[in-house]
């Protein structure tokens, strides 16, 4: 039946003046504003100047202009890593996660009707683990930073409670992540810990609850774990990694080398950096602070009684997914909980499940081992151009220092007017090593004719830079 | 012939499935020259992860998608979380390659496009609320509270009141994740009881206001779906006594347009994107959480905000958009630069509604649950009898006092019916809470076949109430065991031959 004109007020509300009016009249209302009489008068309907409402296509198109305000990065190579890096994503991946029974879902309070939300969670916790090697994992936080945040609350909490004076300081290892680190002495300020960040293990005190460190650290550097995590509990304080989990395909695992809780981010192997969010945290920890971890945790289990058989009989219970463990959180224990954490990154933890098992154990390995062959074959062709050179911190994964005849941020420039993100400039930072230098980012799926016009850039500077030298 | 066991699926995860030297995607191996790895020490020598071929793999995981309900499948009137339908266009103009591909370190001359977005959204929440200093970097409506307590305890700070201003009072009915919040931030908390009429208890209030408090967290419009009485006057009390007002913004979605948390004297704010600007909420995230404050707070907002160069001049015009980081800044609060896929759907449902669709949603919103009331209230106890906005609070009492029947069983039996069911056993301050919040995007014939089939339920309380306590009955799974699941956590897979219980390491 075609009406006199659209009624509805937006292609997402259904009632029309006639449904309103059916409505009113049995609320008993005259009219709909009078649903909200209750507001004060004084402050109500304020003047509202947005822009006026976009049809689809019209709304389609100012997306379009906007998003093309960006520079469009298929024709620009960029070599920036520091947190995130591009990853070559299944295809699967997004085909799953944008199953709109996934997508659309609260937190699966009703476990009945949520087993693909709990299921793929469970799955999560148990992918995390194995690349960890840690024994118990949650569902996920925000990222990576508020995650390693929320590892320090807990050590303190641990550490407070197995000992008679306080720890109420965090060691921080450098070369650390200057972000991740921003965000750790934003939850420390309300936590009123301190901050210590310090250059060597050796830096630790009895009074420091954890000792956190970054594999590979923010310079690119592979840590040999054990022995750090040795100086810690040495100190008695716990160890925190903060862990690339793609780099895990190939590197040891923390919780073989001792960690007590390991962080990561997730996002890049779960979709686009999108600006970098939304991002996945990721939490795991030894068994003994199950009871002290942050966010949600699903656990298995059967069901209460068995579904009926077509003859009347009752079959076994059937094996599903809860949340669990649901002590520790906001919405019971309220101010006594481990962690504020509420809503969190469920689609982004089931892509990132499904990145990882299309891989499998052999695939995520070869990827990441050819991630470190195509950074590792980058450097070494840079490091063979006249007036570059790699700076040698040991062994490395796909970030490294690089520094050129000219300083780092002339080196950036110029590349820039090549139309090249050659990477960050980390000339200020603490270590001698870094003095001059940018850190550039390799990946397996960095392009090589990138590669190739990164080489010919820098090569053709060295060259200019020598005609200009008097 | 005999019907066929179903299969099930919950007893073989995608560990349990598949065969070893099976891969659902190729991947090739790195032919150029090889350089060493580092030293064995360094590196993994096994790693245990499923290995299926990509059908299998697909399969398993539509299995899954298939044992889930969403918002795309029918009514999921969860209250407090504002479960209404999320646009499909706006999850394909967050998937831009311009907004999806960009790096968060990418020079702002690469990123004008998303910067400009991301100005325009901090303009249009500062319009909606009232507080025009927005940073939109927080993850979810709980980081948003705990940026805003530490904005306050900077302030505080500053004024040199820290030091007595220790404690935060937070309404009984509020979220857990305000007393949280304020615990995260280094304050304690100070419980204020609900009056009859289901707003903050005034006396109580005003015996707990000293030199004492730091804030008063207020829900607006609350937790019962109810408007806090003179909340005006409430605001005003809290800063004669030097305290700051927290706003949780949670429930933006019944006054959206209408009314703006600044005017009625909230000092700081956070609103969930993901609850009334309609995107995705993915199963328990992404979501956003933006703080938004009054402009002298603005110094101590999460980094970073987003900034427009109003100088003239070719370059800077070629760069409008920067990212800065406050004066006196709390500091980062997400490594990067917050949920921006999230923000870029929210900037384009303000977009496309413009302010007559912000009014359109709050109007349909309210009129929806107040037409909920209205039709269940014969058969279901209203514990407060007001209007009210955007969602109904009922109590399932008089089953439980008649027939023995919990909230709890009246919503699993809601899942036979075909609905997700309501929020239950909150606000904790209600006994045997049904909280019901439709949203605007529910059509009244939803509603009307949703209070039909909570009519029905009430009935089969009186006469079948086994029928009602052993619910749900067409699920994909019966009620589940989660005594044993909390007192035997089995929180991961396992090798088949492994011990059940993990080994210790000794440090």
């Amino acid at each position: 039946m075609e009406s006199a004109s659209t009624d509805a007020p937006t292609p997402y509300i259904a009632n029309t003046a006639a449904d309103r009016a059916a409505m009113l009249a049995r609320i008993g209302v005259r009219d709909l504003e009078d649903l909200f009489a209750e507001l004060p008068a004084r402050f109500r309907d304020p003047p509202l100047p947005l822009d006026p409402p976009l049809a689809e296509a019209d709304l389609q198109q100012h997306f379009r202009r906007l998003a093309a305000e960006n520079a469009d990065l298929a024709q620009r190579p960029s070599f920036l890593g520091a947190g995130a890096y591009r990853r070559a994503l299944p295809a699967v991946t997004a085909a799953l996660a944008s199953r709109s029974e996934f997508v659309t879902a609260y937190t699966p309070y009703q476990p009945e009707i949520s087993q693909g939300t709990l299921q793929s969670a469970f799955e999560f916790q148990s992918v995390v683990c194995e690349l960890t090697g840690m024994d118990v994992s949650n569902t996920g936080l925000y990222d990576v930073a508020s995650a390693s945040a929320e590892a320090t609350l807990l050590a303190a909490r641990v550490t407070e409670r197995h000992r008679v004076t306080k720890r109420h300081r965090v060691a921080v290892l450098e070369p650390f992540h200057p972000h991740t680190l921003d965000v750790v002495r934003s939850y420390a300020y309300g936590a009123d810990l301190a901050i210590d960040a310090v250059p060597s293990a050796d830096d630790l005190g009895t009074d420091h609850a954890c000792l956190l460190i970054q594999q590979p650290d923010f310079l690119g550097t592979i840590h040999d774990v054990e022995p750090l995590a040795a100086a810690a509990h040495a100190a008695g304080a716990l160890l925190v990694v903060v862990a690339d989990p793609f780099a895990l395909g190939l590197l040891r695992a923390p919780g073989d080398a001792g960690a007590d809780v390991v962080t990561g981010e997730g996002r890049d192997l779960a979709g686009p950096p999108s600006f970098g969010g939304p991002s996945l945290g990721l939490f795991a920890a030894k068994e003994a602070h199950l009871r002290q971890m942050p966010g949600r945790i699903v656990g298995r289990t059967k069901e209460l009684h068995g579904p009926t058989r077509t003859d009347g009989s009752t079959a076994d219970p059937r094996t599903g997914y809860v949340l669990t463990l649901q002590a520790r959180e906001q919405f019971i224990r309220r101010e006594r909980a481990t962690s504020n954490f509420s809503t969190g990154q469920s689609l982004l933890a089931l892509a990132f499940t499904v990145t990882v098992q299309a891989l499998g154990p052999h695939g995520l390995r070869r990827q990441a081992d050819r991630c470190y062959q195509t950074a590792h074959d980058a450097a070494a062709r840079i490091a063979a151009l006249p007036g570059y050179a790699v700076v040698d911190r040991g062994p490395w994964f796909q970030e490294f220092l690089l520094r050129g005849p000219l300083p780092a941020p002339q080196l950036l420039q110029r590349l820039a007017d090549a139309g090249i993100v050659g990477g960050l400039d980390v000339s200020d930072r603490p270590e001698p090593e870094a003095a001059g230098a940018i850190l550039t980012c390799v990946t397996e799926s960095t392009p090589p004719d990138h590669v190739d016009r990164l080489i010919a850039a820098l090569s053709s500077l060295e060259q200019a830079s020598l005609e200009k030298t008097p | 012939m005999s019907a066929p066991q179903p299969e099930d699926v919950g007893a073989r995860l995608a560990f349990d499935r598949g065969a070893p030297g099976r891969s659902a995607v190729a991947v090739s191996a790195w032919e150029g020259e090889r350089r060493p790895l580092p030293p064995a020490s360094l590196l993994r020598d096994s790693l245990r992860l499923p290995e299926l071929s990509q059908p299998e793999l697909v399969r398993y995981y539509i299995a899954l998608s298939r044992r889930n309900y969403g918002v795309d499948s029918g009514s999921y009137p969860l209250g407090s979380c504002t479960m209404k339908y999320n646009p499909k266009l706006h999850d394909a103009l967050a998937g831009l390659p311009g907004f999806a591909d960009a790096h968060p370190l990418a020079p702002p001359h690469d990123v004008q496009g998303t910067l400009r977005l991301l100005w325009e959204l901090q303009q249009a929440l500062g319009l909606i609320t009232g507080l025009p200093a927005v940073s939109l970097a927080p993850a979810a409506g709980a980081q948003g509270e705990l940026s805003g307590m530490l904005m306050i305890k900077s302030a505080l700070q500053d004024r040199g009141e820290l030091a007595q201003r220790r404690r935060v009072l937070v309404p009984d009915s509020a979220h857990g994740t305000n007393p949280a919040s304020a615990a995260m931030a280094g304050f304690t908390v100070t419980q204020l009881p609900t009056s009859a009429t289901g707003s903050i208890d005034r006396a109580a209030l005003q015996r707990e206001l000293d030199g004492s408090v730091a804030a008063l967290m207020v829900t607006l419009p609350n937790t019962l779906g109810l408007w806090e009485e003179s909340i005006e006057e409430v605001t005003a009390l809290v800063h004669q006594a030097g305290g700051f007002v927290y706003g949780d913004g949670a429930n933006l979605n019944a006054v959206a347009g209408r009314i703006r948390y600044g005017d009625l004297g909230v000092d700081v704010a956070h609103f969930n994107l993901h609850k009334t600007f309609s995107t995705p909420h993915g199963g328990g995230g992404p979501g956003a959480g933006p703080v938004c404050a009054r402009p002298d707070l603005a110094p101590l907002l999460p980094a970073p905000v987003v900034q427009r160069t109003e100088a003239g001049g070719e370059r800077t015009q070629e760069d409008a958009f920067s990212l800065a980081r406050p004066a006196h800044s709390i500091g980062r609060v997400q490594q990067f630069h917050g949920s921006i896929g999230v923000l870029i759907r929210a900037y384009a449902y303000i977009r496309s509604l413009g302010a007559p669709g912000l009014r359109a949603v709050s109007a349909n919103a309210v009129l929806n649950a107040n037409y909920l009331r209205s039709l269940l209230r014969d058969d279901y106890d209203l514990p407060f009898d007001r209007p009210v906005l955007h969602e109904v609070i009922f109590s399932g009492s008089r089953q439980r006092r008649e027939s023995d029947v919990r909230t709890y069983d009246i919503a699993k039996r809601l899942i036979d019916y075909g609905f997700h069911p309501p929020t239950v056993y909150f606000p904790l301050i209600v006994e045997e809470a049904l909280m019901i919040e439709p949203t605007e995007t529910e059509p009244r014939e939803e509603l009307e076949r949703f209070a039909d089939a909570l009519i029905a339920i009430a009935r089969e309380a009186r006469e079948q109430p086994d029928l009602v306590r052993s619910a749900p009955h067409a699920a994909p799974l019966g009620r589940l065991d989660e005594v044993t699941a909390a007192r035997r956590p089995d929180l991961r897979w396992r090798p088949p031959s492994a011990h059940p219980e993990p080994v210790e390491r000794s440090p």
